[in-house]
């Protein structure tokens, strides 16, 4: 590591000043060294400090926090990239209010095309059918899926990037070294192997609501394009878009029943412009990444269900439109609950159909 | 002078001759009961003095000794208060001592001499009828119970002034004439199977549980009806025969909640406690020992509402009962067995709002949440049970719909089919049904072929089942094949075997 590496952490430590100003002062400065060094009257000098800022600035104890942190990323083998390394991804550098340096566990690349695939913490089985199966398909094309790691759609998009083997990278909204949600521990522990999980907090940030916006604006700064799959309302995802626009990204949106509240969201986004999404073409296409045109997803499905036995044709075919309770199979399909619920099981076991809780059943992905 | 009165006392289930003898003798006045009775015996003293006194005999200023033998067993309650009475005036002359010899006195005295029902009297009528005793003479609100037991003159008595009049030939007893009564189920004002509306797939479930005694486990949300369908679990159970309902009545009659008027209990017994009941409410116990509601659940339902509510201590103490079929309860002074035959039906939550399994975004709980709450019940009990299944709100179309449902009663006679099915197989192995099957009796009778083995292969491979799900598997596959009257387990009787295992899923663990 560097040796002025504590530093860059002294400087990008200081939540209370903002990244735009500390960015502004990087740039006047040249160095986080010289920062340091500065008197109050340099600061003021630089057109850049209110005197509150300055006061932050000048305020040594500072500096403590910043040794500690240097130990516990050490401890974590976590890596600091500032924004003047190489491998600091190439489009963050440009957005208004970059973060100086990033705390990285894995391997960020510097070539990699970034996409976000972002959405609702409590999405429903559509929304996170979508989320793994778009980024399955855009990590298979050489694209590298960044997203927050929250519950939902997020995990699913790593988990897609993951299946298909390919690397992604997770933007936490706390320290590096916490787990967030603590359910996900694996699926950190798989991301950080392939791919990297970064985070502008220091170790030992607690995941306050307060640090997610500005989470937001790396994942959308970091990707070419930002995806959102299913949102609510008033859902994260959202922001993450708006700074999307904000920093020119292309924003697109994965169109849900008009009645479904967790698509109320991206639907809107949608109406106010977005790329609609009904398949991984529209995004390649859109950001011109090469790709082999491909038959519609119901296609493949359907040309897959041809190989199975009549009985198993008739219910699988009746699953083609979303999850469905086991009660109402075995009552359209006019066989006995006993019967549905054996040829459900033997679909499963050769990877057709998948149980959800509650005997939900639907098509694997 | 010297009499004996013969009375009933009950141990466990069955009852025991006691044989009060008194002795009235010259000496200081007092009045002594011997023979390890309890506090309720002890102030039976005072019952009796002022019963005799106010039924118009005098009470004898004399000291009376009264033992009770055999005098090495304890006894309790208020039962013998007439016997009491009787031998005090036996002994006084105010009744013929040899009137009394083939007679069995049961009843509680009031201090005015009304004779007063007591609890257990159909094992003493049985034990009264086995040791040939003729007449039974006990409280008229007991009568019926007690008429069940043929071949004994049951003389239903008011008061002790008209008991002495009976014995010495004053007046005429009135022996109590059972009315002939259809040892038939009586389901007129029960629930029924119909009026549950889809929950195709539970129902299912609960006809394999109630075809093999399977104990179940119901995940639902609130109010998706898992009680309602618990509760018609008795009705498609197989009629109990007579010796059955005997031993429940016997019960049931210890236990003292026997309904008035009703002789024997015909319909199996659903047993629905509380889920802040104690160990020893659930297994029987006590410093004198009464049974639980495992006990009261004999050939019957237990039902655990709010399963992982229940403190840990009761539900532990429920695993030796159930794989047992009888609980014996060890105090200091007697060692006491109830038997506890009974189809374990659990119902839960899935999570600690209730919504998971509805659909997603519905629940509120953290997938944290809902792993320590389904930790809680995948705890040792689910050892017990055997099926477990998923029950989900229905939605209105289905409530409103007038498709046929079937009733319990064309489902009862499947399962008593399937049940005869087993007995006969099991013919002189000491088990009924297939969830009593041993691990050492599968490669028996639940051998799987080829194709079967290929599949739990996979299964065990792909859904990441736990090794506890094997066994049953089997046993539950067993009464599948058995249901279909088929004599191999077929691979569709053993997927569905499979569906009920879902708690044991990787899935479901997330």
């Amino acid at each position: 590591m560097k040796s002025n590496v504590k530093y860059w952490i002294w400087l990008n430590s200081l939540v209370k000043v903002t990244p735009r100003v500390k960015y502004q002062l990087l740039k006047y400065f040249g160095d986080p060294v010289l920062v340091w060094e500065a008197d109050e009257a340099e600061l003021r000098a630089s057109g850049l400090c209110t005197r509150r800022t300055v006061g932050h600035l000048t305020d040594k104890t500072a500096r403590g926090h910043a040794e500690r942190a240097f130990e516990s990323l050490k401890r974590c083998d976590a890596d600091v990239i500032t924004i003047y390394d190489s491998s600091y991804p190439e489009l963050l550098k440009h957005i208004d209010d970059p973060p100086l340096a990033l705390y990285c566990r894995g391997r960020l690349e510097n070539d990699s095309v970034y996409i976000a695939v972002v959405g609702s913490r409590r999405a429903t089985w559509y929304g996170l059918d979508m989320a793994k199966r778009l980024s399955r398909e855009m990590a298979k094309h050489g694209v590298t899926i960044v997203s927050g790691m929250a519950r939902g759609v997020d995990s699913h998009a790593h988990r897609g990037a993951l299946e298909s083997g390919c690397r992604t990278v997770a933007v936490l909204g706390c320290g590096i070294d916490t787990v967030y949600p603590p359910e996900n521990r694996g699926l950190m522990d798989e991301i950080i192997k392939h791919g990297a999980v970064i985070s502008e907090f220091l170790p030992g940030t607690e995941p306050a609501r307060y640090n997610f916006p500005a989470r937001n604006r790396i994942i959308s700064g970091i990707s070419l394009g930002v995806t959102v799959v299913e949102a609510g309302e008033k859902s994260g995802s959202l922001i993450t878009a708006d700074y999307a626009l904000e920093q020119g990204r292309e924003v697109f949106a994965v169109p849900g029943n008009i009645n479904s509240y967790n698509s109320t969201g991206t639907n809107k986004l949608i109406r106010e412009g977005a790329k609609i999404v009904t398949g991984v073409g529209d995004i390649l296409d859109e950001l011109k990444i090469g790709h082999n045109s491909q038959k519609s997803y119901n296609d493949v499905k359907k040309t897959e269900l041809m190989k199975l036995s009549r009985d198993e044709k008739t219910i699988a075919q009746r699953l083609l439109n979303g999850p469905v309770h086991l009660d109402v199979i075995s009552r359209e399909c006019g066989m006995s609950v006993q019967m549905t619920s054996s040829i459900l099981l033997m679909l499963e076991l050769s990877g057709f159909v998948e149980q959800l809780p509650g005997n939900y059943y639907k098509l694997v992905e | 002078m010297y009499s004996k009165i013969i009375s009933c006392g009950v141990l466990g289930i069955d009852g025991h001759i006691v044989e009060i003898e008194t002795d009235i003798s010259n000496g200081l006045p007092g009045f002594d009961i011997v023979g390890l009775g309890d506090t309720a015996i002890r102030e039976a003293r005072e019952r009796v003095r002022a019963a005799v006194k106010n039924s118009g005999f005098d009470f004898p200023l004399r000291k009376i000794t009264m033992n009770m033998a055999p005098a090495n067993i304890r006894k309790e309650g208020s039962s013998f208060d007439l016997a009491i009475a009787l031998g005090i005036l036996a002994s006084t002359g105010n009744i013929s001592k040899s009137a009394v010899e083939k007679s069995m006195f049961i009843g509680e005295l009031s201090l005015d001499g009304e004779i007063k029902a007591v609890k257990g009297v159909l094992p003493m009528a049985i034990c009264a009828n086995q040791n040939g005793i003729r007449y039974l003479f006990l409280p008229e609100a007991n009568a019926r119970e007690a008429s069940v037991v043929k071949g004994l003159h049951i003389i239903p008595v008011k008061d002790l002034k008209e008991t002495a009049a009976i014995i010495n030939g004053e007046s005429e007893a009135k022996c109590f004439e059972a009315v002939e009564e259809e040892n038939q189920p009586d389901y007129s004002d029960d629930v029924d199977f119909a009026d549950v509306k889809g929950q195709e797939n539970v129902k299912r479930a609960l006809e394999v549980a109630a075809s093999g005694g399977h104990n179940c486990l119901m995940l639902g949300s609130p109010g998706c009806g898992k009680t309602m369908l618990a509760r018609r679990l008795p009705t498609i159970l197989p009629s109990m025969t007579f010796e059955e309902a005997l031993e429940v009545t016997k019960i049931h009659s210890i236990a003292g909640i026997l309904p008035r008027g009703v002789s024997l209990v015909n319909t199996r017994p659903f047993r629905c406690p509380h889920h802040t009941i104690s160990d020893t409410g659930l297994v029987g116990g006590g410093s004198i020992p009464r049974p639980g509601e495992i006990s009261l659940a004999h050939y019957g339902v237990l039902f655990l509402d709010e399963f992982p509510e229940f403190s840990k201590k009761a539900l532990e103490s429920l695993r030796q009962p159930l794989e047992d079929g009888v609980i014996t309860i060890s105090r200091v002074n007697a060692s006491l067995t109830y038997p506890a035959r009974t189809t374990l039906i659990c119902a839960a939550n899935p999570c600690r709002c209730g919504h998971f399994l509805d659909k997603p975004g519905k629940c509120t709980c953290t997938p944290r949440q809902i792993q320590q709450y389904l930790s809680k019940l995948s705890g040792p009990l689910l050892d017990r049970v055997d099926i477990c299944v998923e029950v989900t709100p229905v939605k209105y179309q289905q409530l409103e719909s007038d498709q046929p449902v079937e009733t319990s009663a064309v489902i009862r006679e499947r399962v008593e089919r399937t049940r005869k099915i087993q007995l006969d197989r099991y013919k002189g192995m000491h088990i009924y049904s297939n969830s009593q099957l041993q691990p050492a009796m599968f490669s028996k009778f639940c051998r799987l072929d080829k194709k079967c083995r290929s599949i739990l292969r996979d299964v065990f491979d792909r859904l990441g089942m736990s090794a506890r799900a094997h066994s049953r598997i089997l046993k539950v596959a067993r009464t599948i094949a058995d249901m279909d009257m088929s004599e191999e387990i077929r691979p569709v009787h053993l997927t569905e075997a499979i569906q009920y295992r879902s708690l044991d899923r990787r899935a479901w663990n997330m």
